[in-house]
């Protein structure tokens, strides 16, 4: 099972679900991918992509000095 | 036989849910694709301004696609569509909306999508007569042409207008469910809607991306005509969305945060431009794009004071930051409302 980080910090909506979709296309069933975010937009659209093609957010990590969150998410 | 798979092109709005949900309806099995220009209505937008933050934020087109319960696959379109809209060969429509290339870009895109993983046709939620171009019939067969697509370009909304296409040919889809939509009336997608028991949809007016709406075109007009050149990078036309902008010389435009969620949204940008804050009062971030000249200064701060919570006040202070970080404060007194001229509205 792999572990993937994509940073998608300060790139705006759609783009974050971009290049979250793009990446999941290389990880396998149950692999996880954590995509670092900054637009609020993300929050609502990468769960949505995530529903639309079977895939589980596992949580929304808001990171604590900063608008940074982390959203991860099991292929 | 087995099951024919289409590749269907979804905006977010209504049409292209509507031929999707039609297709899907015949057996056939329907995936979503979804251009990113850059221009589209839906995403940022909504995460821009605060006074929006009571609507939903949500992406229209993964909208559609979870309620169709079809996949949906967003391609970055950003790169390749500046030629679509900077050299269209069909031209603009009546703003600086390229219908007719950008329709034929995203057909041609879909067939390449559809032979890269074995579908059979594509669908798209055009109606003839609709828009006032990109939609007539007779350009209806210049976007199967060009786009290399041919009769494997459905349009369920309107096919019984059209000439007959492979899915229908081959019995892949019944024709005789299809319709015959055309014209500017919507009430038909509308009927249409309500008989699929398709509730709440995304109706942005006029089209699907700000290219058709006459102020964000001028905005864009504007910038083309003062760097002399039609380029643009994905950062200027997202600035073009944000804020007011106005000229107030040719050789410089000034981008005023017009809420909280528009000022924190330049603030991202702020290390980019020269740029004025309000030091005195509260106000808005103002960004500056072009140069302010040494004769400048004191009128644009002026103008920066006019925006800020000291409008009336005799003296504001207002601190500019170059692009090298260094500031300089200046005392001013607001320019008085009647000297802020409407021209310099973009
Ligand atoms: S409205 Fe915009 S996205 Fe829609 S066809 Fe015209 S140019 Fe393309």
């Amino acid at each position: 099972m792999s572990y993937e980080v994509i940073d998608a910090r300060g790139l705006l909506c759609p783009l974050p679900v971009i290049k979250a979709q793009n990446k999941a296309k290389q990880l396998q069933p149950g692999d996880t991918l954590e995509i670092i975010c900054t637009d609020p937009g993300a929050q609502h659209d990468i769960p949505a992509w995530c529903r639309i093609h079977g895939h589980k957010v596992i949580e929304i990590q808001q990171d604590e000095e900063s608008d940074d969150f982390s959203v991860i998410v099991e292929i | 036989m087995s099951i024919r798979k289409a590749v269907a092109l979804i905006s977010g709005g209504l049409d292209s849910m509507l031929a999707a949900k039609v297709i899907l309806d015949q057996g056939v099995q329907v995936e979503g694709l979804n251009f990113y220009t850059g221009f589209c209505h839906s995403g940022h937008t909504s995460a821009i301004r605060s006074s929006q933050r009571n609507k939903e934020k949500r992406n229209d087109a993964l909208w559609v696609a979870e309620q169709l319960g079809i996949k949906l696959h967003i391609i970055d379109s950003v790169e390749e569509y500046k030629d679509v809209l900077t050299n269209p060969q069909f031209g603009y429509g009546k703003n600086l909306n390229p219908c007719l290339d950008c329709k034929v870009f995203m057909v041609k895109k879909a067939k390449q999508w559809m032979d890269e993983n074995g579908f059979d046709f594509i669908i798209t939620g055009e109606v003839i007569g609709q828009r006032p171009k990109s939609q007539r019939k007779i350009n209806m067969p210049l976007v199967s042409q060009r786009s290399g697509a041919d009769d494997r370009l459905l349009r369920p909304l309107c096919a019984k207008n059209l000439p007959i296409s492979l899915p229908e040919r081959e019995g892949w889809v019944n024709r005789e469910k299809l319709f015959d939509f055309k014209g500017r009336d919507r009430n038909p997608q509308f009927e249409l809607a309500e008989q699929l028991g398709i509730e709440s949809y995304a109706q942005p007016a006029g089209g699907c991306c700000v290219l058709t709406d006459e102020n964000y075109s001028r905005k864009l007009a504007d910038m083309w005509q003062n760097r002399g050149e039609k380029k643009y990078e994905l950062d200027d036309i997202i600035l073009l969305k944000v804020g007011r902008h106005l000229r107030p010389r040719p050789h410089f435009k000034m981008i005023i945060g017009r809420d909280e969620g528009e000022n924190k949204f330049l603030e991202g940008y702020r290390k980019r431009f020269q740029h004025f804050r309000i030091t005195s009062h509260t106000g808005p971030l103002i960004l500056i794009e072009g140069k302010l000249l040494d004769d400048d200064l004191n009128f644009a701060a002026r103008i920066a004071a006019r925006f800020s919570a000291g409008r009336l006040a005799d003296e504001v202070t207002v601190t500019l930051t170059s692009l090298q970080g260094e500031t300089l404060q200046l005392q001013v007194n607001p320019l008085p409302v009647a000297e802020i001229q409407q021209g310099w509205y973009l």
